[in-house]
């Protein structure tokens, strides 16, 4: 569905962040992509929707080629692109219920968007996304009120009010603490589950990454360094991706619970 | 080295500036400037010396002052001035909303972010009584020039420092609206506009406030308001009623500064 | 809240009715306040006038090119006056103002409730009174010339300069003064090693800024007779010497462009 050709990103600074990458993501697949700080992680994903514009190479979408589209085309085309940031990114002075009509921008008018009369249908799923992640009665509450973890929610609803078909998830979990990060991730592959969705999760986290993708990609220094399912990432691979150090505490597996005891499992061997 | 020495040592404060070139250099210059600028301040002094009783006439005349016998006068000025200072922060602001989105480097492309730069520059460069006798030579003697005036330079300021605000606000959380495929409107108006708003209506306030005392001298040179009003006072020695419109000048000023922290508090 | 229930659907509005309704009338009254002026603009305005104001213009700028540069030479006193009332003014304002800022101060003002307000109130007053009418005064009672451009400057000054040092003085760290209270020191000492030091490079700030406004300022002090080189300024302009008018506003605009530079650059020095 999603395609990646060759794509090279060469900052002005003279820096590369992506060397020749390829990549091809099929409907419904949650894809991590682990690796080092700079190792262009969060290039890669924002040279998806253009956030960050490629140097050379293709992306395309449902075969629709992502580089040459002039700007009205990328904006249609970002709509089927949902994002979540790191620093959950909401508009901080807006309601929670703004942030997360504001997915439906790229659909209504701008003179529908700035009285904030939306048609009833987003209205109602906006709710509808909102009761899912447990945030309805907070919908009129300022972004700034909210913790961390509900912040991430709206973000997730946010994209998901788009009905996109992708999702590019930038270090999802980077603020939060380890219990509601593995909550976020596992509602992120719930949704992408009910919801057919293909997602690629940056992560630096492996642990996560290995508890929640079916694919890992590791990248380093631009360039894709291991494709292959979470089971195949063993101390030599990831000693290609990150670089000499004791991995065995990381590889070891933790299960999937959601009781204190994983918790303080995961902790541990985070630490 | 004997461990006497370390207890006789003295201590002094160690200089300000570090190089005794430059600490001398600049204590002489400055002396050299100092005389030179008391040396041409050329005093009257008789003239000054006439003026005391004069001042004491002026100081004594605020006790008490005379709102009375030029009335009329006071509160035509008074609400001239009132009325330019609302047109003019209106006029000045609405203007520099595109100005200021173009003088930001993170909204813009070069050549509008050059162009929109130049323009705040310009009308920013000169105070705003000279703007003045410009706008009177243009527009004839009257309020509409002291407007143009005050307007212009409410652009300069307040077009800056909202390019300013553009430039430091948080770049995700426009990012995040751009990725949903916003137009550029929207964008404004969902990650821009959140961000500055607070703000700037704080400092459309204290521009208000600016409008307001500088609407009192715009009058000097013929663009209209209470300074006309003042000056005649001066002009004719009537200080009662200069003291009159000084405190009215004040309490208006006070009562502005007074709600507009109300205001801002409000909005936060 | 702005969400209410109408039969299945959850509508969504950003305001509560009332909240609407305010809105609109507080939008209302704003725009019928602004006609009312703008009527009275009109009144006062004689429009053709305006409408002949471009030709006007266009006509003036015509006859200031090219500037007089001969004038200059008779420029040099006017700019080294004005040079002088800004800083002769701002070193008097700054005198004046380290007492009152401390008088004004919460933390270090004896009394609240005699000697602060009376020092809040010589501040708003002479922040309230632009310079120009200060001059104007001074003028009428001491005589047109330097000296009133000096006292002017100061006097407009005290109170920008005690009303940004008060504010420093309130926001000081109270635990080095309580450290210095700790040893015994007397009064005066307080201020010398556990107040000043703090406040000292915020002082320095305000008055090398407030030099930079002043400079602005004193270039139009000749105007009302009060000294520098507004007072060329305005004989030009009413001896229509247009092209001596534009060589002492690109004379203006040098002044106050060093100026800025000096006062960044040392505050940069300071900070």
């Amino acid at each position: 569905m999603l395609r990646i050709d060759n794509l090279t990103k060469r900052y002005k600074t003279g820096d590369t962040a992506l060397k020749s990458v390829d990549l091809e993501i099929p409907r419904g697949q949650v894809l991590a992509l682990i690796g080092p700080s700079g190792a262009g992680k969060s290039t890669l994903i924002r040279c998806v929707n253009r956030l960050v514009e490629p140097t050379e190479g293709k992306v395309s979408l449902d075969g629709l080629e992502l580089t040459t589209l002039g700007t009205g085309e990328l904006r249609r085309a970002r709509r089927r692109m949902g994002m979540i940031f790191q620093e959950y990114a909401l508009v901080e002075r807006l309601s929670v219920m703004e942030n997360v009509l504001s997915g439906r921008l790229g659909y209504v008018s701008f003179w529908r968007s700035f009285t904030r009369r939306f048609p009833q249908e987003d209205v109602t799923e906006a709710y509808r996304l909102l009761e899912r992640v447990g945030l309805d009665h907070m919908a009129d509450k300022r972004a700034d009120e909210l913790s961390g973890g509900q912040r991430q929610r709206v973000g997730i609803c946010r994209a998901l009010i788009q009905d996109p078909a992708l999702l590019l998830v930038d270090e999802p979990t980077a603020s939060l603490d380890p219990k509601t990060s593995r909550q976020i991730m596992r509602l992120i592959c719930e949704l992408c589950a009910e919801r057919d969705l293909a997602a690629i999760i940056n992560i630096h986290d492996v642990l996560l990454a290995q508890m929640f993708a079916r694919r890992i990609v590791g990248l380093q220094l631009g360039e894709i360094v291991y494709d292959g399912d979470p089971d195949g990432l063993t101390a030599d691979k990831l000693t290609l991706i990150y670089g000499e150090e004791d991995w065995e505490a990381t590889i070891e597996k933790v299960d999937d619970e959601d009781d204190e005891s994983s918790v303080e499992a995961e902790l541990e061997a985070a630490l | 080295m004997s461990e006497n020495s370390a207890f006789t040592r003295g201590w002094k404060r160690p200089p300000l500036i570090a190089s005794p070139w430059l600490r001398w250099g600049l204590l002489i210059g400055g002396m050299v400037y100092l005389v030179l600028a008391f040396g041409t301040l050329d005093v009257n002094w008789d003239r000054v010396s006439a003026g005391l009783p004069r001042a004491q006439r002026f100081l004594g005349s605020f006790f008490p002052p005379d709102f009375t016998s030029r009335w009329e006068d006071i509160y035509i000025g008074i609400f001239e001035s009132l009325w330019m200072t609302v047109v003019s922060t209106v006029v000045g602001i609405a203007v520099s909303i595109p100005v200021g989105l173009g003088a930001a480097r993170n909204l813009s492309s070069r050549p509008v972010y050059l162009f929109c730069r130049g323009v705040l520059a310009v009308s920013r460069t000169f105070p705003e009584i000279i703007l003045a006798l410009f706008a009177v030579k243009l527009f004839g003697f009257g309020p509409f020039a002291g407007i143009i005036a005050l307007s212009i330079a409410t652009i300069g300021f307040y077009g800056k420092l909202l390019a300013e605000d553009i430039e430091d606000m948080d770049p995700v959380q426009a990012e995040a609206i751009k990725s949903t495929g916003a137009s550029w409107l929207q964008w404004l108006n969902y990650s821009v506009q959140p961000q500055v708003m607070p703000r700037m209506i704080g400092l459309g306030l204290y521009r208000l406030d600016i409008n307001f005392r500088e609407s009192a001298v715009v009058g000097i040179v013929g663009g209209g308001g209470i300074g006309a009003t003042l000056l005649t006072s001066f002009d004719r020695y009537e200080f009662d009623s200069a003291a009159a419109i000084l405190l009215v000048i004040i309490g208006i000023v006070m009562l502005v500064e007074y709600s507009s922290g109300y205001i801002r508090q409000w909005v936060q | 809240m702005s969400a209410k229930q109408q039969g299945e659907l959850k509508v969504w509005q950003r305001r509560t009715p009332i909240q609407h309704w305010l809105n609109w009338a507080g939008w209302f009254i704003a725009v019928a306040i602004f006609v009312y002026c703008w009527q009275l603009v009109s009144d006062k305005t004689v429009w053709m006038f305006v409408w002949d104001a471009p030709s006007q213009a266009s006509d003036m700028a015509s006859r200031m090119v090219p500037p007089k540069w001969s004038y200059m030479s008779s420029l040099w006193r006017p700019v080294w006056d004005t040079i002088n009332i800004a800083t002769l003014g701002t070193m008097m304002a700054v005198v004046m103002a380290f007492p009152v800022a401390f008088l004004a101060a919460r933390n270090t003002t004896p009394s609240v409730r005699f000697v602060r307000p009376v020092a809040l109130f010589i501040i708003v007053s002479s922040r309230s009174i632009n310079s120009l009418l200060w001059a104007l005064m001074l003028v009428s009672i001491i005589g047109p010339g330097i000296l009133a451009g000096v006292i002017a400057i100061g006097l407009r000054s005290i109170g920008f300069c005690a009303k940004l040092l008060y504010e420093a003085i309130e926001e000081i760290d109270e635990s080095q003064v309580e450290a210095i209270v700790a040893t015994g020191a007397s009064g005066t000492q307080i201020l010398n090693f556990g107040i000043v030091p703090q406040i000292l490079p915020a002082f320095a700030g305000i008055s090398v800024f407030r030099w930079d406004i002043n400079i602005r300022e004193s270039t139009v002090l000749g105007l009302v007779g009060a000294g520098g080189i507004g007072l060329q300024l305005n004989a030009s302009i009413n001896t229509v010497s247009w092209t001596q008018v534009s060589v002492i506003l690109l004379v203006i605009l040098a002044t106050v462009i060093v100026s800025e530079w000096v006062s960044a650059r040392v505050r940069h020095a300071i900070i």
